[in-house]
């Protein structure tokens, strides 16, 4: 049943990822990686990641994907073929990738245990978060978040503030063409 | 339990999404079909024209957007991130007392500056 899950989900992860490179027309491929960030989530369903899950739906198949339409109109793309050209270099770096990935895939230790993460959460923290860990993944984050991790949680706040006000002053300075009203 | 009962188990948790994934397929491919060998196919020249009152395209769809969508769009998802915090937040929200609601308050403080900010620089308004 876990293969099953596995096997499927992987499986269409693989082929939609193949597929965002392989489309010629940019509306597809983005298409194509909305379902592989389904497919993503249902992974981390399956590793008792459900928090995980719902972020990859949120932000990742809601908020990334339509950053990836927006580049995607902005950039006024007509089914062009120049972007789709083999350079001999990117042939080079992708065999070097897919060769890192055997060599790791091949030296892993294979072991069965569903429940990596939790595990993990359980045996690394108090009986309190052990015993909350039981009944959910998202209130085990919320109670490790907000208490040991609660400086990096406020620092992630400044860095999307930092971000915020970035993005703002990029588009304002018209670095992206547009004009100063 | 085993792990593979275990899991089981915790997947049949999901079932009720399966099926709403299920039933949202089975009705837009149903109807497209059902649409398909039901409807009267009598094309002519007339019908097959643009609308009457529509207008006659007159450029390509693929037209570059304004970027203000594009600022709108990175807005959006910095908003998305923040609310992504609150929902471990709410659910532990008993377990981690005042801290937490203070942790919380700061949070949202600065992103309330964010938010000051975007708007007296007027990036959202839509000049």
């Amino acid at each position: 049943m876990e293969t099953v899950a596995f096997f499927y989900f992987a499986a269409v992860i693989v082929l939609t990822a193949v597929l965002v490179v392989a489309f010629r027309n940019p509306i597809y491929s983005v298409i194509a990686l909305l379902v592989m960030f389904f497919h993503v989530a249902g992974l981390f369903v399956t590793l008792h990641a459900e928090f995980l899950a719902a972020v990859q739906i949120v932000v990742y198949a809601g908020a990334i994907l339509v950053l990836y339409l927006f580049v995607v109109m902005l950039l006024n793309l007509k089914q062009d073929d120049s972007y789709q050209r083999q350079v001999g270099w990117g042939i080079g770096l992708g065999i070097v990738g897919l060769a890192e990935m055997i060599y790791l895939v091949l030296s892993a230790q294979v072991g069965n245990s569903p429940a990596i993460g939790t595990a993990a959460l359980q045996a690394s923290a108090s009986p309190k978060v052990a015993a909350i860990v039981t009944r959910g993944n998202t209130e085990a984050i919320g109670y490790m978040l907000y208490t040991k991790y609660l400086f990096p949680f406020e620092v992630a706040s400044l860095i999307l503030l930092v971000a915020m006000i970035g993005a703002i002053l990029l588009a304002k300075k018209g670095v992206l063409g547009m004009k100063e009203p | 339990m085993s792990g593979t009962e275990h899991l089981l188990y915790y997947l049949s948790d999901y079932f009720p999404i399966l099926v709403f994934i299920a039933v949202a397929f089975a009705f837009g491919a149903g109807t497209l079909i059902l649409s398909h060998f039901v409807q009267p196919k009598l094309p002519d020249a007339e019908k097959l024209s643009v609308y009457e009152c529509g207008s006659e395209p007159f450029s390509d769809a693929r037209m570059p957007f304004p970027v203000r969508y594009y600022i709108i769009a990175m807005l959006f998802v910095i908003f998305d991130i923040e609310i992504l915090f609150l929902y471990p937040w709410a659910v532990a929200f008993d377990k981690i007392g005042m801290i937490g609601m203070a942790e919380m308050v700061i949070f949202i403080a600065l992103f309330v500056v964010g938010y000051i900010y975007a708007w007296k620089k007027g990036a959202l308004e839509w000049d």
